[in-house]
């Protein structure tokens, strides 16, 4: 550069800073088209059905569709008392044209959601209504059915009312919106959530603890061991880490049955009787012991990794200075490897509280998890937006423990192995 | 692990023990595989170890379960391992690509919002795999691709790039860029500059993620029981319908052949992976 300006100029003329900047800029939008297929690609088929799932979990618009008129004239109505004659006008408007577009079994079904016993009347009410003549709605709807004369039916449907709706988040946690507008708990015998919550938790919490009970004592080994005899060590972590999880499933299921290896074995030694054998699938046993073997190399992996790079001199330091080996053990190396107990625990929790595939092979009835409720509600009863509500809600607490996570140990130290 | 002559008789105890513990530990892990691999040539049709097998009877052990994994009437493994390789080879092939250029842009350090980006596009990785599923199903069926194979291959594009990514970017992380100015100081165009020096370099992390993303599509099961039709059954479908009906020696001779399969790409991951060690720490 041979300008005697204040200003530094490239061959072109132009100043250099304008050049230079002119050339960040462009280098930053030709990273940017790099990532930006995968980026799009995963926002339109990820992240935006994750948020129609947001949407579908809260929308409530269908009966707000299906009812406009009846909604409508219900502004007035304070719900104290039956409504007018003018809602039951309505409704029977609204209830006619559902019929010509052969809805009114959907609608049956989604009010029944609300209250029950509104299937049986609505039915009843399509068949009567074709008789119905003109005026005087409400005496000829009422004396279809005795419920229809119950204000508490009408609430129902006037609670049905807002296109959007958190009741979905209730029946999660097996609460709901009762007449009062009040937030109450189900009866108890129908709290089913609640315990696939809690059961979900405590196997993803204890399968994590033995996680790491059993792999910081092999990743220690696998990290002190020379190298020759560690690779072949190695193969016994890595090779369950690649095979198909329905394979490991499927020979937990054959060492755990009745007449399995394991109990076998049992008998063998004397642990018990021939007649006596334990029963160890189709329990939580089965869950525990299948799922910390598959999560276990999980947890191996990042602690390996991070116990590598801690040099053995920093244990020798600590015994020569007077530590017992217990006490160098605790105060120096621990420490050190608590980013990788961080990244095994964080990985093998998020892993085990999305499980379901294992637990419900081996877990029998008491094994399965809230995963498996989704999956249920998915497929078998299509109420997908209840599925939806419940996935966002096992979503938000998985988010969670990673924001703790970020917090405690910083997220910057998940590793693969 | 040797022990000094001096150590103190209780902490070779310990030490002792600690092996043990490891041993019992490292057992755990491999043994169960091992169940299987006799029960498959089991003769009879029982998921236990008859008699005849425990005293080694020739007669005790048969290929019969074999012959009616791949000859057996009305049977699906043929068209689920069908289904499995090709819906498996695509979607290797989507994640490669889209991971692999992604990687290379996020590894620019003129990249803006690298972290952001980065947590978007590795959260199929870090969800758990029922959210995915539920998303991913809503996607498909609004797109019409639920129950075809387009859309089995996308949603498992979907979870296998994370493992690309992270692979490939790790890999570039230990990666000299003098060496791509270089080239292109020789007058080597940016294209030109990829294929002939980046992608031999960094080739170990991309075949690496590769085969995650193989694996993850060959072993996936809960997407695909959301997204699959009759005509779209893969091994893991089967399996788990198996595994949920009735436990039967075929599906043992299936499992084995699996096991073999993940032996070899795991022979194959730590051959790459060695390299690739080895070419890092030239770099460095």
């Amino acid at each position: 550069m041979s300008s005697e300006n204040k200003q530094i100029l490239t061959t072109d003329g132009i100043p250099l800073e304008v050049s230079l900047k002119k050339a960040e800029k462009k280098n930053k939008i030709k990273a940017f088209l790099l990532v930006a297929p995968l980026l799009l690609f995963i926002i339109i088929t990820y992240v935006f059905p994750i948020g129609d799932m947001l949407m579908r979990s809260v929308d409530d618009k269908m009966v707000t569709e299906m009812l406009p008129k009846t909604f409508k004239s219900m502004e007035k109505w304070d719900g104290d008392e039956l409504p007018p004659e003018e809602v039951f006008e309505a409704f029977y408007f609204d209830f006619q044209k559902l019929i010509e577009e052969e809805r009114e079994g959907k609608l049956s079904t989604q009010l029944n959601y609300t209250k029950n016993g509104f299937k049986s009347i609505i039915k009843k009410l399509r068949r009567k209504s074709k008789s119905f003549e003109e005026g005087n709605y409400k005496e000829q709807i009422m004396s279809v059915h005795k419920r229809w004369a119950d204000v508490e039916y009408w609430r129902a449907i006037k609670r049905r009312a807002p296109a959007y709706t958190y009741q979905k988040y209730l029946k999660g946690v097996d609460m709901f919106e009762n007449e009062k507008g009040k937030i109450v708990n189900v009866s108890e015998d129908r709290r089913i959530h609640r315990i696939l919550w809690l059961r979900t938790l405590e196997i993803a919490f204890f399968v994590t603890v033995f996680c790491f009970l059993m792999a910081y004592p092999i990743a220690h080994l696998l990290a002190t061991l020379p190298m020759k005899y560690s690779n072949l060590l190695m193969i016994c972590v890595l090779l369950p880490f690649w095979t198909s999880l329905l394979v490991r499933t499927a020979s937990w299921m054959i060492l755990l049955q009745q007449q399995g290896i394991v109990n076998d074995f049992f008998v063998m030694i004397g642990l018990v009787t021939d007649d006596n054998r334990v029963e160890m699938m189709f329990n939580k046993t089965g869950s525990y012991v299948a799922m910390t073997q598959i999560l276990l190399p999980f947890m191996v992996l990042p602690l390996y990794s991070v116990m590598k790079t801690i040099s053995p001199s920093l244990m020798r330091a600590g015994k020569s200075l007077g530590g017992t080996p217990f006490v160098a053990f605790w105060k120096v190396y621990f420490p050190l490897t608590i980013p990788g107990i961080g990244a095994g625990c964080l990985l093998v929790f998020i892993l085990a509280i999305g499980y379901y595939i294992t637990p419900a092979l081996v877990g029998g009835a008491s094994g399965t998890l809230i995963s498996n409720q989704i999956a249920f509600h998915m497929k078998s009863t299509l109420d997908w937006s209840f599925a939806s509500a419940m996935g966002l809600m096992l979503l938000s607490g998985v988010l969670v423990i990673y924001w703790l996570y970020n917090k405690l140990v910083g997220i910057d130290n998940i590793k693969l192995g | 692990m040797a022990l000094p002559k001096y150590t103190e008789t209780h902490y070779r105890i310990w030490h002792y023990v600690y092996l043990s513990i490891c041993a019992a530990v490292f057992f755990f892990l491999i043994a169960p595989l091992f169940v299987i691999f006799p029960l498959s040539f089991n003769a009879e049709e029982f998921l236990v170890f008859s008699d005849g097998m425990k005293r080694l009877d020739p007669d005790a052990f048969s290929l019969r379960w074999y012959q009616d994994m791949i000859y057996g009437t009305k049977n699906p493994w043929g068209l689920a391992a069908k289904n499995s390789f090709i819906i498996a080879i695509f979607a290797t092939i989507g994640s490669v690509l889209l991971g692999t250029v992604a990687a290379l842009g996020l590894s620019s350090r003129h990249m803006p919002y690298k972290g952001l980006i980065m947590a978007i596009l590795i959260s199929p990785m870090i969800v758990p795999l029922i959210i995915s599923g539920v998303a991913i199903f809503f996607f498909m069926a609004k797109a019409g691709l639920a129950a075809t194979h387009t859309g089995i291959v996308l949603a498992h594009i979907i979870l296998g790039t994370p493992f690309v990514v992270i692979t490939v970017t790790a890999t570039l992380s230990g990666f000299d860029h003098s060496v791509t100015r270089a080239a292109a100081s020789l007058g080597s165009n940016p294209v030109n500059t990829f294929m002939k020096i980046t992608l031999p370099l960094i080739l170990p992390g991309v075949i690496s993620g590769g085969l995650f993303a193989f694996v993850t599509s060959f072993d996936e099961v809960v997407v695909v029981l959301f997204l699959a039709g009759l005509e779209n059954t893969t091994i893991p479908i089967q399996m788990w319908t198996g595994l949920r009906e009735q436990l039967s020696p075929t599906i043992l001779a299936v499992a084995t052949c699996l096991i073999i399969l993940s032996t070899l790409i795991l022979v194959t991951a730590e051959l790459l992976r060695r390299r690739s060690e080895r070419l890092r720490g030239i770099n460095i």
